[in-house]
């Protein structure tokens, strides 16, 4: 029973970004090209941040912990 | 006298004028509360007591709102028709390739080198925004608009470029979009006999003017019916609504003329406005300081170049606005023209017969008197279940003093003409338009007389007081479920937002499939991002059609995902009135 409850609030959701984004009035070979260009900037953003983020957190980590590291040495 | 408290601190400029104050009497008292106070919604509070003292029917508070929608909602609408503007740019563009069919006006092939015809943005939305959510305007009707009808079934096989009817008629459709507050139109029956009668005997068509031969005695029972009923001295009747505020506008004001209009005014006053060719200044909706600042510049620096005093300053607003539900803020207006002596101008078209205790209008509304107003203009279409308009106010001249709204140039014969009788002569309608047709004539006659009560029955009463019933219980109940609406409490007229151009098609169609007929509006009407629905309420609907549509508005308010008010009141307001509360044991 909570699968079909589920799926109804996704079907909604997606009704819901059909009405909004004008999807329910276009035609239906402009949904599907309008879905298509939004699902391949989506994959595309998700990419990036899989790749590319944990390089930057982890140079940015190193950046900011030779400052600190730098302090600390003095100090000590 | 009490300057006005409130949201007019600063400028101490209006006091409501009286002409005489009795010792024992109670004073004006007029309160303007929390208009800035409340975040992201503005109310106006008003306590309405009346000019001598008298109780007055309505003395209690009148509120108005024009709530704004959440940012994320107004995000989601410039979004929503920007995606629909970039479609819009592919399929120009398909189109004028030649890749597409273009089934919409283009210029022929000769004109390719003129100024281009269709290229403005009013025609570029009507072909690409427009004509996707088409199905929802123009649906014709095939029965009286009561408040059931029918419908024809229409479909469309290419999207809404083309429409058949496939013949079948949806029957018992619940109408809550036409004018017929008073549940007088409806199709024939017993009480309408004098119609027939009239009918049989006087014909149809006039086919005449005014002034040639197209004056019944039909039209001069109705116009002294007319003045009898808005307690005025004289009315003239025209066969058109629109056309009598276009013609007679500039019969009244013309060059070196001064017009203050409000913003949201009915296209036929601003084409009467720009017909006559009078100086046009716009203030904003219902707002007295913007319309003070310009009766006191109009007074100070008069015409632009000369410097000379204008003419005649005139003051047009609406009784009831039809498209945000609001009602005109009367009181203040009068108070002002009076200080600047200007005239005030009022079209009820919307307010004639549906607001104020009796149903005479916005004047019996907020207890004034009718000879504040100089110019009373009213329409028979939405309240009469007829067609036409009229023209109400002084007509004669009765004494020195008194201001003239005739454009005529002073003479001192004892025949100076005042507003009807002038307008009998000069009005471009009289000269120019068909007159009324008499079986209308006798449909108004009788409207009349039976909200009057002159047909020896209250029913014309009741209908009044059912109307303000039904209103307020709709806007109750649509305001407790959370939906945003706009105007007045009192006014029949419920304009619900919907913001999103796809919301408002999918609104209208799934509507239609539950068998309750509405009208949704959006930009040419309504600025671009407030697409709304606007319902009208009748005397005819119980209570049962008013239940069944609000339960439908429930369940579409949670399937569209609309109810944005975020001043949702409770259903239960005795509950948090209370000053003490007691814990079962």
């Amino acid at each position: 029973m909570d699968f079909r409850r589920v799926k109804d609030y996704f079907s909604w959701l997606y009704y819901q970004y059909q009405i909004i984004s004008c999807c329910a009035v276009l035609e239906p070979w402009e949904q599907s090209m309008f879905n298509t260009i939004l699902l391949t900037i989506f994959a595309m953003v998700v990419y990036t941040a899989y790749v590319f983020i944990p390089i930057h957190i982890r140079l940015a980590w190193e950046f900011f912990s030779k400052i600190c590291g730098i302090h600390s040495t003095l100090s000590s | 006298m009490r300057s006005w408290a409130g949201n007019l601190s600063g400028s101490s400029l209006i006091h409501p004028q009286r002409t005489s104050i009795h010792p024992g009497e109670r004073s004006d008292c007029r309160k303007i509360a929390g208009q800035v106070g409340l975040a992201g919604s503005q109310f106006a509070t008003q306590y309405i007591k009346s000019q001598n003292g008298k109780p007055h029917f309505y003395e209690k508070p009148v509120v108005e709102s024009f709530e704004e929608a959440p940012l994320h909602v107004m995000v989601f609408t410039y979004m929503g028709y920007g995606i629909g503007t970039l479609f819009g740019y592919l399929r120009d563009f398909l189109r004028n390739s030649g890749i597409e069919k273009c089934n919409a006006a283009v210029e022929r092939e000769e004109q390719k080198d003129f100024v281009p015809l269709y290229q403005n943005f009013e025609n570029f939305y009507t072909r690409n925004i427009y004509m996707r959510i088409r199905d929802n305007w123009n649906r014709p009707i095939c029965s009286a608009p009561g408040a059931l009808f029918d419908v024809m079934e229409r479909v469309s096989d290419d999207y809404n470029w083309t429409f058949r009817f496939t013949g079948r008629i949806i029957k018992d459709v619940i109408n809550m979009g036409s004018y017929n507050f008073l549940g007088l139109a409806v199709r024939y029956d017993e009480s309408m006999r004098t119609v027939k009668d009239v009918l049989e005997e006087y014909g149809v068509g006039v086919a005449s003017t005014r002034h040639e031969m197209g004056t019944l005695n039909k039209h001069k029972e109705l116009e002294d019916l007319v003045a009898q009923f808005l307690n005025v001295e004289a009315a003239m009747v025209f066969g058109m609504g629109f056309a009598t505020n276009s013609m007679n506008i500039p019969a009244l004001v013309g060059k070196g003329c001064l017009i203050l209009s409000d913003e949201l005014n009915h296209a036929s006053l601003v084409l009467g406005a720009r017909l006559s060719g009078a100086t046009i200044r716009i203030f904003k909706h219902n707002n007295m300081q913007s319309l003070e600042k310009l009766l006191r510049d109009a007074v100070i620096y008069g015409q632009p170049r000369t410097r000379r005093a204008w003419k005649k300053i005139l003051i047009m607003v609406e009784g009831v606005y039809s498209m945000e539900g609001s009602i005109v803020n009367l009181p203040q207006i009068v108070a002002l023209k009076k200080k600047y002596k200007a005239y005030l101008y009022i079209d009820e078209a919307h307010s004639i017969g549906s607001v104020g205790p009796t149903g005479r209008g916005v004047v019996e509304f907020f207890g004034m008197d009718p000879q504040d107003v100089d110019v009373f203009m009213g329409t028979f279409t939405k309240s009469f279940g007829a067609a036409g308009g009229y023209i109400a106010g002084r007509k004669e001249f009765h004494s020195q003093g008194a201001p003239r709204m005739s454009r005529s140039s002073p003479a001192d014969s004892a025949e100076e003409q005042d507003l009807v009788d002038y307008l009998r002569v000069h009005s471009h309608s009289a000269v120019y338009a068909t007159s009324m047709s008499p079986p209308i004539a006798e449909q108004i006659i009788r409207s009349m007389k039976f909200i009057m009560g002159l047909d020896g029955t209250t029913e014309g009463l009741k209908r009044v007081q059912q109307l303000a019933k039904n209103t307020r219980y709709f806007r109750q109940r649509l305001n407790e479920m959370g939906f945003i609406i706009y105007g007045n409490e009192e006014s029949p007229v419920v304009p619900l937002l919907l913001y999103m151009p796809g919301k408002v098609a999918a609104f209208a169609r799934h509507l239609l499939n539950r068998k309750i007929g509405v009208v949704v509006v959006g930009f040419p009407a309504t600025p671009l991002a407030e697409a709304r629905a606007r319902f009208c309420i009748s005397a005819a609907h119980t209570r049962e059609m008013l239940d069944t549509v609000l339960e439908a508005l429930d369940e579409m308010g949670d399937l569209l995902h609309l109810k944005y008010s975020r001043n949702k009141k409770s259903a239960r307001p005795e509950l948090y009135d209370e000053t003490s509360f007691e814990l079962d044991d």
